[in-house]
């Protein structure tokens, strides 16, 4: 049996390596010195500086948190409702249809998004006035469109865990059922809740092409910045940037993950 | 559900359908399902040098007569020419070799996973998880100084001895699938991980008391029965990546023209929506197929859960 496992814990190596090492030598060139990425010239944290100087960079970066956080506020709402539903609700007219409509969004390709959103806004904007221009508020409405599927998927699979027997006690002690699911429920799909919510924000922070399309001329997302400096090439700034990404991000998990353990 | 429902009161309970119900219904509906039906439209107007860029569809002209006119040469642009039919023939072609080889290297991965050490596993998959979290662009970005001529790799190949003049990977089609792989391969992971930790091994063991070895074993019982998770993690990976355009207009070249790259051309470049709409439109009808095979799966393997 001990034998058998060698081929495969080499493929489980391989693996991680395939994923691990692009990352690695990103964040290892971030502290070369040289400007070009390829050639070691010495540890130098220059690119930091400059990174800290790019106006236009920290800019996008700041409209990409707001609209970050705003999106994963109100897909986290959005997604728990449709998380209840589908757990809550076993049977209602149109099941399947919503079902469909939940998960479309994980899969559809972002062009497809991107443009149909767009024509929406177009079409609503000649139709009701609404929304009478295209930034923030338009970015922030696609994104909530596909980050509430997340959302839901992550609180469903922990509601659908929940032991009942907690609620149907409160229940029975007289509680109302609003007031069972904000004091009951609610303490315990918290950190389902807290993932979604970090997830959320993640996918945001990370679309392009969404963004592109229902984006107004003056708003420019850090992706947008990102995309629009790697296609003139290679560039350490960049580098840096995504070090401070991978830590950030490294770190909420971290965090995430631990507040998980100690709920359980 | 055999839960058994509390007895809640009726006005409650109603309250409850219309929020949890109607409120993510009402969302989707309008800002999921009516863009397409809009994409639709404008997938049947002209383009036109206006603002937005599309005829109407229809126009009211004198004594109340309602002129509706359909233009259809958008579709049959796309079925002619070569470059839009070899876009999506190319961008089939990536998608499923992409998920064949995120097949090939995440099945072994997600089953060495699902057999560790409970302790370790929760690391292992976090590890999957984790790169997953960091942005899409940056590691597609990654590769650019990996890849290039005077890159990483070449300079690591030159080193070991292996290669005398530099390989070119970048903008090839080979660029196109490390990178599609290396993005996508947490997507085939996670459900086929999903789906072995629930394998029962009192039948492995079964299987072996009849007399089945191993390798029989896996053929006969864990195959059959990670069919749901295969599925699942194959339509994850193969229907974003047929409209994929990040990674094929960073990493491929010329040869390597995608749909998703096409229709973003079409709109950002040629500013001609009605015929980016009518290529979203087939790409869409192109999906469907693998899109209800994904459903179909999945309410199988939620069904089969213990």
């Amino acid at each position: 049996m001990k034998r058998r496992r060698w081929p495969l814990l080499g493929m489980l190596v391989f693996g991680y390596a395939f994923l691990y090492v692009p990352i690695v030598l990103l964040i290892a060139y971030s502290f070369n010195e040289s400007r070009l990425v390829t050639v070691w010239s010495g540890f130098s944290t220059r690119w930091y500086a400059e990174l800290l100087r790019n106006q236009q960079l920290l800019d996008a970066a700041w409209l990409s948190v707001r609209i970050a956080a705003t999106n994963a506020t109100l897909a986290v709402v959005l997604g728990t409702l449709a998380a209840n539903a589908l757990v809550r609700h076993p049977r209602f007219r149109g099941r399947a249809g919503f079902e469909l409509l939940l998960t479309a969004p994980l899969v559809m390709p972002d062009v497809i998004i991107g443009l149909s959103l767009l024509l929406l806004f177009v079409a609503m904007q000649q139709g009701i006035g609404w929304p009478a221009g295209r930034g923030f508020t338009t970015i922030t409405i696609a994104h909530i469109t596909f980050s509430m599927a997340y959302v839901a998927v992550v609180v469903r699979a922990r509601l659908s865990q929940l032991d009942r027997s907690l609620e149907e006690a409160a229940m029975d002690l007289g509680a109302r059922p609003l007031g069972v699911y904000r004091m009951i429920t609610l303490p315990l799909i918290a950190p389902a809740l807290l993932s979604g919510w970090l997830l959320a924000f993640t996918l945001s922070l990370d679309d392009l092409v969404i963004a592109s399309f229902v984006a107004g001329p003056g708003s420019t997302t850090l992706p947008m910045v990102i995309y629009s400096s790697v296609r003139m090439g290679v560039s350490p700034q960049i580098n840096a940037l995504a070090t401070l990404i991978v830590l950030l991000v490294a770190l909420a998990v971290i965090v995430a993950g631990l507040s998980m353990r100690q709920r359980r | 559900m055999a839960l058994p429902q509390p007895s809640r009161p009726a006005a409650t309970q109603v309250l409850s359908r219309l929020v949890n119900i109607g409120i993510p219904y009402l969302w989707l509906g309008l800002f999921f399902l009516l863009p397409f039906v809009i994409v639709l439209q404008i997938s049947l107007a002209e383009p036109a040098l206006a603002q937005p860029p599309y005829t109407p569809l229809w126009q009211w002209i004198e004594d109340g007569l309602l002129q509706i006119q359909l233009n259809l040469q958008n579709f049959l642009l796309v079925g002619e020419d070569s470059l839009y039919l070899s876009a999506f023939l190319n961008s089939l072609q990536v998608a499923l070799i992409s998920t064949l080889l995120c097949l090939l290297l995440g099945y072994p991965m997600a089953y060495a996973i699902a057999t560790a050490p409970e302790r370790l596993r929760v690391v292992l998959l976090m590890l999957i998880i984790l790169p997953f979290w960091t942005s899409f662009l940056i590691r597609v970005y990654a590769w650019i100084g990996i890849l290039k001529s005077n890159g990483l790799l070449n300079d690591f190949l030159i080193w070991l001895g292996l290669i005398d003049s530099p390989l070119t990977i970048l903008h090839t089609q080979t660029a196109v699938y490390i990178g599609v792989v290396y993005s996508y391969l947490p997507f085939m992971i996670l459900p086929l991980y999903a789906n072995l930790t629930r394998l029962d091994h009192g039948l492995l063991e079964a299987a072996a008391d009849l007399g089945c070895r191993p390798f029989c074993g896996f053929m006969r019982v864990t195959l059959p029965l990670s069919m749901a998770g295969i599925v699942a993690g194959s339509m994850l990976v193969f229907i974003p990546v047929v409209g994929e355009f990040v990674i094929p207009d960073l990493l491929g070249g010329p040869q390597s023209l995608m749909v998703g790259k096409l229709l973003w051309t079409e709109f950002f470049s040629n500013k001609d929506w009605p015929l980016a709409s009518a290529l979203a439109i087939v790409m869409l009808a192109l999906l469907v197929i693998p899109f209800v095979m994904m459903q179909r799966w999945q309410q199988r393997m939620e069904g089969g859960r213990p």
